[in-house]
């Protein structure tokens, strides 16, 4: 059972798992998908890629930006059959700028960036509206994050 | 003359009796004598000074002596504050010495916009003449008397009261009355004449009247203080150190000296040298044409003369850039931390090709501030103080740095990039900024235009004033913690010091201390706590919180000491000694202060942007935008946050969530400040937490609790998501459920026990702000509940929704 204790003006309840159990009764506010000021996913509500999204990390902004912004749009807006089988040209400049700064695009993130772009995307998809956090870890290794690519 | 009979009136039953006490003493004698003494008869008021003559003499003298002390003992004072004064601007042109470009750009930027105002006549103004490296004004300011308060200036100067009144003039005792010095002694003195009080207040606002003020407002302080002496001899006296310091100061090193004396010797040519003399220590250009114009008023071939030379010691001095400085650039911003890195990427991500030049007067890159006082501390690397990486719990490791040099432009090459980038200017300082004329001043005379600039200056430690003034010795052995360079610093006298004490309970204090605490145990260091609320973040936690917080930081092996309040510091036998106001005495070796964090808002004046007086920072609105094309954000920026009021917030992810809303906006979004930042705080590996919103404990509180189990630490949150920073988590952390583990709890926690829970700060019945207390990755709840804004009748009910039982 809880326990409900009162110091001056802060209030102390203790409860066990079996008093939270009963679902909440605390109403939320809708949520309004087009709300303008809400940060946003990776992909916006008219279907465009959000560039300043926290998951891509530094992608989008460092000496590749634009490159990855190529090849990424590229294979964002591709309707082939095997989605992004036209954009190899741009996917192969990204590499090679990538292969330009090691220290910022370490090499196992290159075999694998092309791969997790393709993840993300079918992610972000999943979910528009991700809690956007900071992010100030862009290229480190780690090959299990998810939407970075 | 009213009064003075009302007093006299009063005075004269006072008087009539003792008069009739010496009477009937005198008829006593008298009829012992056996005569009748022939006395005034009682009746009458003695008002004439031969009358009864005892208490209006008594009163006359004592009046006298009164005065006579008083003026005496004014006058020793002036004189023991002009010898200080003097020794303080030994110390200070030492001391410029060695930062003497810093200084003389700061007050170059200054004085343009102090000349602009100020005419009218300063009681005060004189005493300027007092060449200081900070503050050139000086010199000028007597100078730069008005012409009007010339005339008037003789006639008060004669008519000015004795020392009391002139604080203004007051100038080192040398004394080499120039002939020039006349001029001016005249117009200083034309202040005089107002009343004593008015000094201080004087040498605040203008010292000397017209020129600058800012410069001069230290500068009038002290000669406020220093003895007045008489005006006649004040100011020549001032005029004079600048004379006799200006020849033996004309070394191309010595710019910053060179300048005041330049400047106190211009000062007495006059007023309109004086300014573009100030200038001149770092304006080269624009002291050479006021130069001429001065020529026109008093002798002083000779003050210009050194002028020149100055001029061309800082102008050889002021170019030895190595970088080239672009002159202009699309997207300029002041100051290289979080704000304005993630400034930088927000407005490249969004800007394609975007060109981004960020100046920093720091000489690294942009960093994160957190790891500072957290993660460093807990790496087994004997060279982190050399790579600067730590090694996050789940053991990846990283850079403090956001992004490897390779990451960033020449600054040369900014101009021609093909796909733009971002560019970074170490070393350099913005000085002035020219809003009407859309571009930047740096401390070495470049200038920079730009199209939408950031202000993200951040802010400088604030230090205890009983350290500021408990002298050298002191300074010496204290660590104003903010920086890079400040951490290598502690670290190296964690190393060797035997007992180090932190002043300050909030976030970076507790931090600290717990760090240090943490290597206390393998080296024996003592590590001391000391702040004035009841226990570790006091004014953030609620009491009962606070105080369980405070038994877990004296575990992690430091002393705390709760209420205390610093009287005083002394340096002892290379100890320091912190004498508290209670009566205890603290031994230490060496001090941290964590006592706050002053904004920097230097630009505020030349920019006329308007700073808050409430929270400190310039004063920006919901979009984060201080005038057309001026944006501020992160520590330095009050903005209006519409759910929860206008507020400073001084956190990382708030400088992140800011700098990349103002990027937003500088490349057209137009979006006010929506997403609420977060912040947390680890104490220990055992209690930590994350917070967002107003979290302030003098805010009635409900706080839900759980017991914690062993999954319910920091350490072991960080493991689950993979992540270093908490703050990423959340983004990170996307597609993954939380893992529901039915772990079976005790029917009832323990009473003290706080081990996990939730904690809703409230305002007017609306929740403004949550702890989520070593419950991690529920944050997006905590955002939408605040959000909302809504009054909740139960809070318990409220709670579920973060499942704090489960991980």
């Amino acid at each position: 059972m809880s326990s409900v204790r009162q110091e001056g003006k802060d209030k102390i309840i203790f409860v066990t798992k079996e008093d939270h159990e009963t679902p909440s009764s605390a109403e939320l506010v809708e949520e309004d998908p087009n709300d303008p000021y809400e940060e946003r996913g990776l992909i916006l509500p008219n279907g465009e890629i959000n560039w300043n999204c926290p998951c891509l990390g530094g992608m989008a902004s460092g000496p590749c930006g634009t490159e990855f912004k190529d090849a990424f749009s590229c294979f964002h807006y591709s309707k082939e059959e095997v989605k992004g089988s036209d954009c190899l040209e741009q996917f192969r400049a990204m590499q090679e700028c990538m292969q330009r700064y090691p220290e910022l695009y370490p090499q196992e993130d290159e075999k694998s960036s092309s791969k997790t772009s393709q993840d993300s995307t079918e992610e972000s998809g999943a979910n528009s509206t991700s809690a956007s956090e900071q992010d100030s870890n862009t290229s480190q290794p780690d090959t299990e994050s998810t939407a970075e690519s | 003359m009213l009064k003075c009979r009302t007093v006299w009136k009063k005075l004269a039953p006072l008087a009539r009796s003792s008069s009739t006490l010496c009477r009937q003493n005198v008829k006593r004698t008298g009829l012992n004598n056996g005569r009748i003494p022939t006395c005034v008869p009682a009746a009458n008021m003695s008002t004439g000074p031969g009358g009864l003559g005892g208490d209006n003499l008594k009163y006359t003298i004592m009046v006298g002596a009164a005065c006579v002390g008083s003026l005496t003992y004014a006058y020793f004072l002036l004189k023991g504050d002009q010898k200080r004064y003097q020794e303080r601007i030994e110390e200070i042109t030492t001391r410029s010495q060695r930062s003497s470009k810093e200084e003389a750009a700061t007050v170059q930027s200054e004085p343009p916009a102090v000349e602009a105002t100020q005419t009218e006549a300063v009681p005060e103004s004189v005493p300027e003449a007092a060449p200081s490296p900070e503050e050139p004004s000086p010199p000028a300011a007597p100078a730069e008397e008005p012409a009007a308060p010339a005339e008037a200036a003789a006639p008060s100067e004669t008519t000015a009261p004795p020392p009391a009144d002139e604080p203004v003039v007051e100038a080192p005792p040398e004394e080499a009355a120039t002939p020039v010095a006349a001029p001016v002694v005249e117009e200083e003195p034309s202040p005089p004449s107002e009343p004593p009080a008015a000094p201080a207040e004087l040498a605040e606002p203008a010292p000397a009247g017209p020129t600058e003020p800012a410069p001069a407002e230290p500068a009038p302080a002290e000669l406020a203080e220093s003895a007045p002496a008489e005006p006649a001899e004040s100011s020549p006296a001032e005029l004079a150190e600048s004379a006799p310091a200006e020849p033996a100061e004309h070394t191309p090193a010595e710019l910053a000296e060179s300048a005041p004396a330049e400047l106190a010797e211009s000062a007495p040519a006059e007023p309109a040298e004086s300014s573009p003399a100030e200038l001149a220590e770092s304006d080269p250009a624009p002291v050479v044409e006021s130069e001429p114009a001065a020529a026109a008023e008093t002798p002083t071939a000779e003050p210009p003369e050194p002028q020149p030379e100055v001029v061309a010691e800082s102008a050889a001095d002021s170019t030895p850039a190595s970088l080239k400085v672009p002159s202009h650039s699309p997207y300029l911003l002041i100051g290289g931390g979080t704000a304005s890195f993630a400034a930088a990427r927000s407005i490249r991500a969004r800007d394609p090709g975007a060109r981004v030049l960020i100046v920093t007067d720091e000489p690294d890159l942009p960093y994160m501030r957190p790891p500072l006082s957290k993660e460093l501390w807990f790496s087994d690397d004997p060279s982190v103080t050399e790579t600067l990486r730590f090694k996050q719990w789940n053991g990846k490791e990283r850079s403090i740095y956001f992004q490897p040099p390779s990451f960033y432009i020449n600054s040369e090459e900014l101009a021609s990039a093909e796909n733009g980038g971002v560019a970074v200017l170490t070393g350099k300082k913005v000085v002035h900024m020219d809003v009407r004329g859309n571009k930047v001043k740096l401390d070495d005379d470049t200038e920079i235009s730009y199209d939408k600039c950031l202000i993200a200056t951040g802010g400088v430690p604030r230090n205890l004033q009983v350290i500021e003034r408990a002298g050298e010795e002191v300074m010496k052995k204290t660590t104003l913690f903010r920086k890079i360079e400040d951490f290598k610093s502690l670290d190296n006298v964690s190393r060797n010091a035997k007992s180090i004490t932190i002043i300050g309970g909030g976030f970076l204090g507790s931090e600290l201390a717990c760090a240090l605490g943490r290597r206390s145990t393998e080296s024996g260091l003592e590590v001391i706590q000391m702040f004035p609320e009841k226990g570790n973040m006091g004014k953030v936690l609620p009491e009962y919180l606070s105080n369980w917080t405070t038994e877990k930081v004296k575990r992690e092996g430091v002393k705390v000491i709760a209420e205390a309040l610093v009287k005083s510091v002394t340096c002892k036998d290379d100890k320091l000694e912190i004498h508290l106001k209670d009566g205890r005495l603290v031994k230490t070796d060496h001090i941290v202060a964590a006592v706050g964090l002053e904004p920097n808002v230097d630009l505020a004046k030349s920019a006329g942007l308007e700073v808050d007086s409430d929270f400190g920072g310039y004063r920006v609105n919901a979009e984060l935008q201080a005038r057309s094309n001026i944006w501020v954000a992160g520590d330095a920026a009050c903005f209006y946050d519409i759910r929860l009021g206008r507020r400073r917030v001084e956190h990382h992810d708030h400088a992140v969530v800011s700098g990349r809303l103002a990027g937003e906006n500088m490349t057209g979004a137009s979006k006010p400040y929506w997403h609420q930042s977060m912040f947390w705080s680890d104490l220990g590996p055992d209690v930590g937490y994350e917070a967002i919103g107003i979290v302030d404990s003098s805010l009635p509180t409900v706080g839900v609790f759980a017991k914690a189990t062993a999954k319910d630490t920091p350490k072991a949150a960080t493991e689950k998501s993979g992540t270093g920073i908490r703050s990423e988590s959340e983004t990170e952390d996307t597609a993954t459920s939380p893992v529901a583990s039915v772990t079976p709890l005790p029917p009832v926690a323990h009473k003290d026990d706080y081990g996990k829970g939730v904690i809703f700060y409230l305002r007017d019945k609306v929740v403004v702000g949550i702890i989520l207390w070593n419950v991690f990755n529920r944050m997006p709840i905590a955002r939408k509940i605040i959000k909302d804004g809504e009054e909740h009748a139960d809070l318990n009910e409220v709670a579920k929704l973060f499942n704090i039982h489960e991980d």
